[in-house]
């Protein structure tokens, strides 16, 4: 027989990991009425969810991702009501350019293809594009606009979302690093290194790029990487650059993107990604990576090869084998939920999928198609 | 990397003596150099045609100063001297130098990094006016070119230094309008048993003060800096509250500020090096063993880059380290060149532990520094802003602060602010300024072109 010392900490739902999916999840578990406990092994938002690009970009997803996305724009648009602040997001508009014929053609497939998920772009020459956006490159020859799209401050929007969870009453515990999750007839029982214990009849992962091994621990591997993104960040100069621009190049050196923040600075990246460490928790950021991006974001913007560069970055991602997330229910173990391995294109997604995550774990359901996201894919 | 050359990264007084002991045992070391010339910045050279004599740019240390060039001159055919050459950033292939708009990959089999120090700065309401500048600004202004930064400028800071560029200036023909120090009378009795090892080293700093009071210079002490005014966007005066807490006023053209100094340790922490933090000079900084070598086997440290002890002790330093270089590569060393060098630093140590007694970090001053007062001046950040990361957005550490607040989030990386904005940070949090940690460095440690290419 199990004894439980008495002082463990209950809820309805646990959460393990605070990054944006974990904060956003609990924020809206707690508007579903649910208990919850969300436990950060460091401080929210520290990895993946605070060091990517910022995109908030619906285009040239996966098209069964478009509802899920679609969500998410709503709430974005409502985060000042939502969570009291708004992450710096502006709906500057989203542009995809390209300089080859093929992926053009590929860009005007897509235009067609996510209409009938509500999804309106606009398809423009690259003298149509310059016309609109000066600083648009000579070589570019197809330009998809997207104008509901936009950018926001990484840094910002999973620890707000964070500390709207907390003055929602939901338990957010940083500095405590989960060691063990296991299942009872009942409940989970998730023990923390610093000796700490905590019990809910309901469990979600999404720990990002460590989300792998906990899963695998409850027999539900899958083909999985952890990469880091090459970021950077120019000096300021004036506001000039409204969309986000980045390139549909299918040759992976040249997929690189850019946006400029409104104080001025032009943030960017892409290209090839490097090794995460998981245990030292940092992917390095290889300065010959720098120097590859330079002529690609030159080819999108020829003006952003008179600044410079005052600071790179990078983070640690979990890319999932087939590109899409992990999200959804466990196959195998009853009220386990996962929300992890976004593959480098979950900043966007935050929102909708805490609110999808919260409405799956409460009521048991949700109208946003998750099939695609779920573990049992792999199985 | 074996088979790759030393690299010594700066050439200053520590980085030139290392180079040159590698030279004596028939290496031949790549010298990779930020300035246009050697010297470093205490022994920094003018241009090629301006000709003022060393006594005139050096005073007191010109005979070293000359030494240290005569000498660099000498081993210029038999080292790989890369000057206006900046490391921006470490490859798997080794050192990424930039110069103009090449970029060039340096393996290395061992690496000697001597990057020395910048001024440690204190803000104050005005601090961003023009013609506020650092001590080291100031110096490198009459040094460099035979400028000066104002008529009659103020000198406000605490430190050694603080004199010596007051008395530089009043050469070149300023009129200092006042020297202001934080430090009291009574804490620079304190260092000064300590100080006593060197001698002349003191009569030094005596004598630039006595020089300056006889110019009629005023020097305060044990004072309170308040603001630094301006009209029309330009320094007009200093106000500051005087030991005895009444409020005072001087006008003046110019400032020159500085709090000591601060290690540029950018590159060994983008080398992955241990670091520590150091209660004397009350900042962090790379661990090293006495000879300068770090947690990493293949990187060195010397001078002021790692220890803030002076020039003296930058000479020895750098040799020193060499000397660990060539002993750990194999070659011989005998030991009685360690234990002469360990003898010499030995009392720079005692010495530097004075100077930091003696002319203390006001630390006090950051966190009484008005909400509204500029903290990081590349990104405009207020101590306010600082303050509101540590309470409403529980920033515990600086890295967390500046994700949510930016303060050295911009140009400079918080080289200028980062140690006053832990201040900040550690007392809105009230807790000791270690805890609040430091800002990790980021490749480019210096802005980088984005037009530069990688010459092979």
């Amino acid at each position: 027989m199990t004894t439980y010392p008495t002082n463990r900490m209950q809820a309805d739902v646990i959460i393990v990991g605070g990054g944006f999916m974990g904060a956003a999840t609990a924020f809206f578990l707690r508007r579903q009425g649910l208990s919850v406990i969300l436990l950060e092994r460091d401080l929210v938002g520290q990895a993946a969810s605070g060091v990517n690009f910022g995109n908030v970009r619906r285009q040239s997803r996966y098209l069964g991702q478009l509802p899920l996305a679609n969500r998410s724009r709503d709430i974005w648009l409502n985060l000042p009501r939502l969570i009291g602040e708004d992450a710096e997001f502006v709906m500057s508009g989203h542009i995809l350019v390209t300089t080859s014929e093929k992926d053009g053609a590929r860009l005007e497939k897509y235009a067609v293809d996510c209409k009938p998920y509500g999804l309106d772009l606009t398809i423009m020459t690259g003298d149509q594009a310059r016309a609109k956006f000066p600083m648009v490159g000579p070589d570019i020859r197809t330009v998809s606009y997207s104008p509901l799209d936009g950018h926001a401050n990484p840094r910002l929007a999973a620890p707000a979302f964070g500390r709207a969870a907390r003055r929602a009453g939901a338990r957010v515990i940083e500095n405590t690093e989960v060691c063990a999750i296991t299942k009872t007839s009942e409940d989970f029982i998730v023990e923390t290194r610093n000796g700490q214990s905590f019990q809910a009849p309901l469990l979600q992962i999404s720990s990002g790029a460590w989300g792998r091994a906990m899963a695998a621990s409850f027999g539900e591997d899958i083909p999985f990487a952890a990469n880091g993104p090459q970021m950077g960040v120019t000096e300021p100069l004036p506001y000039r650059i409204g969309p986000v621009i980045g390139s549909a190049s299918s040759v992976l050196e040249e997929g690189v993107y850019l946006r400029q923040v409104k104080r001025g600075n032009i943030v960017y990246g892409g290209g090839r990604r490097s090794v995460a460490d998981l245990v030292a928790k940092r992917s390095p950021i290889d300065p010959l990576n720098t120097m590859r991006q330079m002529p690609y974001l030159a080819r999108l913007v020829p003006q952003i090869a008179r600044l410079r560069v005052i600071r790179t970055w990078s983070g640690v991602e979990g890319y999932v084998g087939d590109n899409l997330p992990i999200m959804g229910p466990s196959s195998k173990v009853p009220g386990l939920f996962f929300a992890f391995g976004f593959c480098g294109h979950g900043f966007q997604l935050g929102p909708g999928v805490g609110m999808t995550m919260a409405e799956l774990i409460a009521t048991g359901r949700t109208d946003i198609p998750l099939e695609p996201f779920h573990i049992k894919r792999f199985q | 990397m074996a088979d790759e050359p030393v690299i010594v990264i700066g050439a200053g007084p520590a980085g030139t003596r290392a180079a040159q002991r590698l030279v004596q045992a028939g290496l031949r070391p790549v010298v990779i150099d930020e300035n246009d010339r050697q010297g470093g910045q205490i022994y920094r050279r003018q241009p090629e045609n301006f000709h003022r004599t060393p006594e005139k740019l050096y005073g007191t240390e010109a005979a070293k100063a000359t030494a240290l060039h005569t000498d660099f001159d000498l081993l210029r055919p038999r080292i790989d001297y890369r000057p206006g050459t900046t490391v921006w950033g470490v490859s798997d292939e080794g050192l990424m130098t930039v110069c103009g708009q090449d970029v060039t990959i340096v393996p290395f089999s061992r690496v000697i990094i001597a990057s020395g120090a910048t001024d440690r700065i204190m803000p104050v309401p005005g601090w961003t006016t023009p013609g506020a500048y650092s001590l080291g600004a100031a110096q490198i202004a009459l040094k460099a070119q035979a400028c000066a930064i104002g008529q009659k400028p103020v000198f406000m800071g605490t430190g050694p230094l603080l004199y010596l560029v007051a008395w530089q200036y009043l050469q070149a023909g300023a009129r200092p309008a006042a020297v202001l120090d934080t430090s009291a009378l009574s804490t620079r009795m304190k260092g000064l048993l300590r100080m006593a090892s060197r001698a002349r080293v003191v009569a030094n700093g005596v004598r630039y003060m006595a020089d300056l009071a006889r110019a009629g210079v005023r020097l305060h002490a044990g004072i309170t800096p308040r603001a630094i005014e301006a009209s029309n966007n330009q320094v007009s005066g200093v106000t500051w509250c005087d030991s005895r807490g009444r409020l005072r006023q001087v006008s003046c053209d110019a400032v020159g500020m500085g709090y000591g100094l601060r290690s540029e340790t950018q590159l060994a922490d983008l080398l992955k090096c241990e670091f520590i933090f150091d209660p004397c000079f009350t900042q962090w900084r790379p661990h090293v063993d006495r000879n300068g070598r770090t947690s990493r086997p293949d990187v060195y440290l010397a001078g002021d880059g790692v220890l803030l002890r002076g020039a003296d002790a930058a000479e020895a330093a750098g040799q020193l380290a060499a000397c660990a270089v060539l002993r750990d590569g194999g070659h011989s060393v005998e030991d009685t060149e360690f234990t002469q060098l360990h003898e010499t630093l030995a009392i720079m140590n005692h010495f530097g532990r004075g100077l930091a007694e003696a002319f203390p970090w006001p630390a006090h001053l950051a966190g009484a520094l008005p909400d509204e007062t500029v903290v990081c001046r590349c990104e405009n950040i207020t101590a306010g802003e600082i303050r509101r990361a540590a309470g409403e957005l529980d920033a515990p550490e600086m890295n967390r602060a500046k994700a949510l607040t930016r303060p050295g989030m911009g140009r400079c990386q918080g080289r200028m602010c980062g140690l006053a904005a832990a201040e900040i940070l550690a007392a809105a949090r009230n807790v000791p300024v270690r805890e609040v940690g430091r800002l990790r460095t980021a490749a480019p440690v210096k802005p980088l072109p984005l037009n530069c290419t990688v010459k092979s």
